[in-house]
């Protein structure tokens, strides 16, 4: 037997052993976190079997708690926790963003205090990028950063920070060289988000939830040890982070059939048939929809197919040269699916609340409006066009 | 599956495209078309093709082939779509070589397969009747006489017609105008009486004719597979065949966007070059992620091919139609973002436009495998 296929069994057997049943069925993923809250206890216990193991986070390196597993290890890993319908044990931007960034760019110290508490759960992470006066143009942010002794003093506002009401820390960009150029004044800082300095206020989205938040710093502090990849350099940490971001966002695009190996219905066709009805062929009985879902369905499989060959042509935690292509085009995939749905749903597809409709529909509804968010979150797909077009195709700024 | 190529067929691949660059980059494919060649492709470099093995690509080793796959087949094809490439592969290498291995008895296999191989013998498969591609809608009847039939109808769009030793012709001897059953394949020598070979001239000087068959004869002993059978084996020829072409769409749609790239970076205008207009940026950008599309499907669908894959129809439909899909809107924007130049004859960009119209007819355009695809799927 391989290697493989023994590390094969051994994860079989151990994930039937630790398991929960109820983490074998669908449902929320926990987030962690010092105040974790959990919506079935199976949930816990599963989240610290996992950490223990390093399998959250399966190929980080098992120095600063990870898995230590090679990416082909960590297939099969994934394959057998799909095979029995094992729930992710924990999501979050430790994991999916700060974690792979700190990796590359964090001295010794910093990743063995801040890694392995992702990898359990243990602190929740939040994103402090953008600000009222810098979206798109991220390089040009204000929220100021002053050396004072041991500590950095933070003054300034960030805006659409996600979860930031339930996150115990914020990874933030400040700028910290008022007179260096845009690029190079930017660092990229660690703040506690517990102290009297940082206060956040909930924004409400179109589709009613309020995820997100404005997030004031009033002489906040942040040790200076907790600045990560060099003073004035964090333009660089930054910009990395955000092609895992975009990488993390793009899987969206997956949902519904994506998968070209595996599953290869989306749903919609079943949607288009309960909907609108079938013809003497059993065929969607509108030939327009009928259509648009098939589009949809291949496009699903060429994207699916796309992402396992970039997966193929890149190592284990390096950003892939096609991440903006990929969030380009599965966040505007997966706006399509649902506006697709809602065109098959017709007037059922348009409540907001109450009687008449299924929870189901309501959902479908909100969460159509959620993913209208798609495609700006993380940077718009105008500028994944943009940073296509430089970096990809190198086609010239002026 | 894996998607991407390993060392032997990334090799393949390197050879097929050092070879065609330099033997027959697009001013061969030019001077073809302009002195009107009456074969419509280089016989010479057909020979080289043939000794580097790409006839035999798709047949057993059994029968003198290299037995190397869909992967290695579509490599090449993708590089010849990229050159323009004249040559009887398609109707050969891909139709003959798999009407003949899916298709033929132990005695055709040995007859035939091997001249396939050593270039001695060119295919042709006579299909469509009309204007679209449809399979199953054939009105060319085959009558039986004691042990032989006759043949006689009309087809159209017959790839590389004029200049085939051998034609297998899809014929109906059984059931009305559209039914799947009902239809036999038969093997018939170009040079048979009763067979007027017309050689059609295409927008894109691909080699295509159309055949009259009047009360052709031939010999039972020349059916491929069971009489009325035919759209079983017809069926499975057409998915590779699909997905052949679909690599060459995937080269034809690659090249003219690596050119329009190039001619963004060089023209000048209102003080710049082009390629810093971020209206061209931005379509630049989205050819480019239709382009990773496509790559993956053919991609995936080659594989399909190699694996038996259960799932190969649709594998091919989705090759199909992405390469369909991508081609236009690629070969379109090519010609646009070259200006008052991409409309001349002397630019090449306007070769891919045209080339990409004619592939897209060959067995069914991307409507054509939209619908196929839903129906498959059974919606
Ligand atoms: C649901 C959601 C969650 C988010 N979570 C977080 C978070 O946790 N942390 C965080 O820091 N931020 C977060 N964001 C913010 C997000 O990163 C920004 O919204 C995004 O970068 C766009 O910035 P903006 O909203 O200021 O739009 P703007 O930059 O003002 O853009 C407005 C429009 O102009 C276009 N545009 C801008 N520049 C160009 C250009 N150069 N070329 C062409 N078009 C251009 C844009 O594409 C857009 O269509 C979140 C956003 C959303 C919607
Ligand atoms: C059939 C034909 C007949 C013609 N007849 C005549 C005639 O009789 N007399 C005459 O004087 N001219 C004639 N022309 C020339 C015609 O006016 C030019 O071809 C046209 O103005 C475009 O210029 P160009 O070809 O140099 O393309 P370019 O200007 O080089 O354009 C190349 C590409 O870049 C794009 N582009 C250029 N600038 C920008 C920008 N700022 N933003 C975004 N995109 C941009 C263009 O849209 C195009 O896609 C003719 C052209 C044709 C094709």
């Amino acid at each position: 037997m391989t290697d493989l296929q023994t590390f094969r069994e051994e994860t079989r057997d151990w994930l039937e052993a630790n398991c929960p049943q109820e983490m074998r069925k669908p449902g929320d993923v926990a987030w962690g976190g010092r105040n974790a809250q959990f919506s079935h206890p199976d949930q816990k216990i599963w989240l610290e079997k996992m950490g223990e193991k390093g399998w959250t986070c399966p190929t980080w390196p098992s120095e600063y708690g990870g898995g230590g597993l090679s990416k082909e290890e960590n297939k099969i890993l994934q394959e057998e926790m799909g095979a029995i319908g094992a729930r992710s044990p924990l999501g979050s931007f430790g994991i999916w963003m700060l974690g792979p960034a700190l990796l590359e760019f964090a001295n010794e110290e910093q990743k063995k205090e801040h890694l392995p508490p992702i990898v359990r759960g243990e602190v929740w992470w939040c994103q402090g990028y953008s600000e009222p006066g810098s979206g798109s143009d991220l390089a040009s942010l204000s929220t100021k950063a002053v050396k004072d002794g041991d500590n950095y003093v933070v003054n300034g506002q960030k805006i659409w920070t996600s979860y930031a009401d339930k996150a115990d820390k914020i990874f933030c960009l400040v700028r910290t060289g008022p007179q260096e150029p845009k690029h190079d004044g930017i660092s990229f800082l660690l703040i506690d988000m517990d102290q009297p300095g940082v206060t956040t206020r909930p924004i409400t989205l179109i589709s009613g939830k309020s995820p997100f938040c404005e997030t004031f710093f009033d002489d906040a502090k942040a040790p200076t040890k907790d600045l990560v990849g060099g003073l004035n350099k964090g333009w660089t940490v930054a910009k990395r982070l955000l092609e895992h971001e975009r990488t993390m966002i793009s899987a969206m695009g997956l949902s519904g059939g994506g998968d070209g190996s595996k599953k290869t219905k989306s749903g919609l066709a079943e949607i288009g048939k309960k909907y609108v009805g079938i013809d003497a062929d059993q065929k969607i009985s509108d030939k327009a929809l009928r259509r648009k879902v098939a589009m949809h369905d291949l496009n699903s499989r060429a994207f699916g197919l796309t992402m396992q060959r970039v997966g193929e042509e890149t190592k284990v935690g390096a950003p892939s040269p096609a991440a903006a292509m990929a969030k380009y085009y599965g966040t505007e995939h997966n706006k399509l699916r649902y506006e697709l749905m809602l065109e098959a749903m017709g007037t059922r597809g348009v409540g907001w609340d109450g009687e008449g409709f299924s929870m189901e529909e309501l959902a479908i509804t909100r969460d159509w409006l959620r993913t209208k968010a798609n495609s700006i979150e993380g940077g718009t797909s105008e500028v994944q066009l943009n940073v296509i077009s430089k970096r990809v195709l190198g086609l010239p700024d002026k | 599956m894996a998607l991407i190529l390993n060392e032997e067929q990334q090799s393949l691949k390197d050879i097929a495209k050092e070879f065609l660059q330099k033997n027959a980059p697009v001013t061969h494919f030019r001077e073809i078309r302009d002195t009107q060649n009456e074969l419509g492709y280089d016989q010479s470099l057909w020979s080289e093709m043939v000794n580097l093995g790409w006839s035999g690509i798709l047949v057993p080793e059994e029968y003198g082939g290299f037995d190397f796959g869909m992967v290695g087949m579509g490599s090449i094809f993708e590089e010849m779509g990229r050159t323009l490439t004249p040559s009887p592969l398609f109707s050969t290498g891909v139709l003959g070589a798999t009407l003949i291995t899916l298709g033929g008895d132990e005695k055709q296999k040995q007859n035939y397969l091997p001249r396939i191989v050593d270039g001695s013998l060119t295919t042709a498969l006579a299909l469509e009747e009309g204007n679209r591609h449809s399979p199953f809608s054939i009105s060319t009847k085959a009558t039986k006489a004691g042990n032989e039939y006759k043949i006689s109808g009309e087809k159209t769009f017959v790839i590389d017609g004029h200049c085939s030793n051998l034609i297998v012709v899809a014929a109906r001897t059984e059931g009305s105008d559209d039914d799947a059953s009902g239809i036999t394949l038969f093997l018939v020598e170009a040079n048979t009486d009763g067979i007027e070979i017309t050689k059609t001239s295409m927008v894109d000087s691909r080699n295509s004719a159309n055949i009259k068959f009047d009360n052709v004869t031939v010999s039972s002993s020349n059916l491929l597979g069971e009489e009325n059978n035919g759209a079983a084996i017809l069926e499975e020829v057409l998915d590779r065949a699909q997905i052949a072409i679909s690599a060459e769409m995937l080269g034809n749609a690659s090249q003219a966007f690596d050119m329009t790239l190039d001619y963004l970076k060089e023209r000048k205008q209102f003080g710049s070059v082009i390629g810093t207009f971020q209206a061209l940026q931005h379509r630049a950008a989205e050819m480019y992620s239709e382009l990773e599309l496509t790559k993956s499907s053919v991609m995936a669908a080659c594989n399909a091919v190699d694996e038996n894959s259960n799932d190969l129809k649709r594998m091919a439909s989705l090759a199909k139609y992405k390469a369909g899909e991508t081609n236009y809107l690629v070969t379109n924007e090519a010609v646009q973002m070259h200006g008052g130049v991409g409309v001349t004859d002397e630019y090449d960009v306007g070769l891919y436009l045209k080339r990409a119209r004619v592939t897209e007819q060959i067995f069914g355009n991307s409507e054509y495998h939209l619908d196929r695809y839903a129906t498959l799927s059974e919606y």
